[in-house]
């Protein structure tokens, strides 16, 4: 649809453009005034410029965090993203019973976080939890309290568990936009299955799959509250990513400066892969026409 | 055809077997729990839910957290409708970097930025309000709103518009009359979205309530760090939890597919 120049419009965005500048643009100055100066009371402060920022870059358990963290979410993105595109496929197309699976799928996007943290935590209970009684009646020894790999592994599961619904239900959504007239015109051509997904769906699934790889990615990220609740970061610093660190650093040691300038390196992170990811998946959809 | 639903239910297992532990843990008593493993409960026992639904330390923090997730739901689809109509119809200075801008407020992480948020609302008076909690996580879920009705606007040919202030409509009258009511569906969709994502936000939701406005979340947390490790209740609380959402799904769930799929695919 063509749209018509209008800067009138601004009024109608207003509301909104106040509503979140509001609890946005104050916090972010607040949070960038902490990281350039050293506060020690309310009218006694230091102007330190650049000193936090260069600390924070050379910690070398920040640098331990972040790699964990890149790990971490490069297998969430790996795992997630095609089975959640392999369920979409799978799942019924109308009826009851495709009802009944996006209500069951959507499940666990609906629990707050700590309650999934806290699910898991007894799940996967070596002596309790039906998980780790089953894999360890299987022979394989496992105990996500005691093993650093067992944990990584248990954060990883539980957040598969969590999240691949989110990227089905929008995959679910992109296969059902798109017209009848497609898959005719392949059954004509007597196209493989594997050519219609590569050739018809994967193309019209382009947008879905952005926004779901970009959010993804940013709540990956970001994760604290789960693995919180299910290992508190250890055992040893295991599953402490970089939220967590960066909590430790700002409540736990109320080192607010170097925590304010990490928090301004961490957004700059997160907003740099986005727009990598972005960019390449736009041009991926353009490249072949 | 037959591999593929097998695989359908292996993963449909993987989803509901977490959960199917904790209603199995729920239906126990704390001794029940920690003595042995048992796949069914034994003397399957509702005290657990007693304890929640007469205690209101308990109780109190599931009406809180639906208080502000209401407000929060109402509040954000009424500010976005007019800005998706904005940006699904008209081109103006500084639109597309608008939208963008509004995406990177779900990229700040929140710890430091928990203070700042805690002095501001204290500032203004409104901590340990159910209305602080609401505007607070306005701050992701109306730039959710804001995308998710752009694309159910879009698909609203704009003849409908043209044709509308033709017969004489103005614009606030179209707008309540003749437009809402067709994108309906998407208003539906978009209202589950923000009471999704406001319901299991915790560490806002915490840091900006102390006692009246207490989400039940938080006091789930704080209850464990207290009294040990009281698995059954803590279990039936985390139940009660899923029914709300559960709900609301199960009202919008032909809707959900469809919320994504106009427009913006």
């Amino acid at each position: 649809m063509k749209k018509i120049p209008n800067n009138r419009a601004w009024f109608l965005v207003l509301p909104v453009f106040v509503t979140v500048a509001f609890s946005a643009i104050i916090p972010l100055m607040t949070v960038v005034n902490y990281s350039v100066q050293d506060i020690f009371g309310p009218y006694n402060r230091v102007f330190v410029g650049t000193e936090f920022f260069e600390m924070v870059l050379q910690d070398r358990d920040l640098h331990e965090a972040l790699q964990r963290q890149l790990l971490f979410s490069f297998w969430v993105l790996l795992i997630e993203v095609p089975l959640g595109i392999a369920i979409a496929l799978a799942l019924p197309v109308r009826g009851w019973l495709a009802s009944l699976c996006l209500v069951l799928i959507a499940l666990p996007l609906l629990i707050p976080w700590n309650v999934v943290g806290t699910i898991w935590q007894i799940f996967a209970r070596p002596d309790i939890g039906l998980a780790g009684v089953a894999v360890n009646r299987l022979g394989i020894h496992y105990n996500y309290t005691a093993e650093p790999f067992d944990a990584w592994l248990t954060v990883l599961v539980m957040d598969v568990w969590h999240w691949t619904p989110l990227v089905a239900l929008l995959c679910y959504a992109g296969l059902r936009a798109i017209p009848d007239a497609f898959y005719q015109a392949a059954r004509i051509d007597g196209a493989s299955a594997w050519a219609v997904f590569r050739y018809i769906q994967l193309p019209k699934l382009r947008g879905v799959l952005m926004i779901a790889v970009l959010l993804r990615f940013m709540d990956s990220f970001m994760i604290y509250t789960e693995p919180f609740v299910l290992t508190g970061g250890g055992p040893g610093n295991s599953t402490t990513f970089l939220s967590q660190f960066l909590t430790t650093l700002a409540v736990g040691r109320f080192d607010l400066g170097p925590a304010a300038a990490f928090s301004i390196i961490y957004f700059l992170i997160i907003l740099l892969f986005c727009w990598i990811f972005y960019t390449v998946i736009e041009n991926l959809g353009r490249a072949p026409r | 055809m037959r591999k593929r639903s097998l695989a359908l239910i292996v993963y449909f297992l993987f989803i509901l077997l977490p959960i199917y532990w904790m209603v199995n843990m729920s239906l126990k008593t704390n001794d029940q729990i920690l003595v042995g493993f048992s796949l069914l409960p034994e003397n399957p026992t509702l005290t657990n839910y007693v304890e929640i639904f007469t205690n209101p330390a308990w109780y109190s923090g599931y009406i809180n957290s639906i208080i502000y997730v209401c407000i929060n739901t109402v509040l954000s689809v009424l500010v976005a409708l007019p800005a998706a109509y904005a940006f699904s119809r008209y081109r103006f200075i500084g639109d597309k970097h608008m939208f963008f801008w509004l995406l990177t407020n779900r990229m700040a992480p929140p710890a430091v930025f928990l203070l700042p948020f805690f002095q501001l609302y204290s500032t203004i008076g409104l901590f340990d309000t159910h209305l602080a909690v609401a505007l607070a996580h306005m701050l992701f879920n109306v730039p959710l709103a804001v995308w998710i009705l752009e694309g159910f606007m879009s698909g609203v040919p704009r003849e409908i518009d043209e044709t509308a202030y033709l017969d004489g409509y103005t614009f606030p009258r179209f707008f309540v009359r003749v437009f809402l009511p067709l994108i309906r569906s998407g208003i539906g969709v978009t209202a589950f979205f923000c009471f999704m994502f406001s319901w299991v936000e915790l560490l806002l939701a915490r840091t900006l309530t102390t006692v009246d406005a207490k989400p039940i979340a938080a006091t789930m947390t704080r209850t464990v760090s207290a009294a040990g490790m009281d698995w059954g209740v803590l279990a039936a609380a985390g139940v009660l939890t899923i029914v709300p959402g559960a709900l609301v799904i199960w009202f919008v769930r032909n809707y959900i597919a469809k919320g994504f799929a106009l427009g913006r695919v």
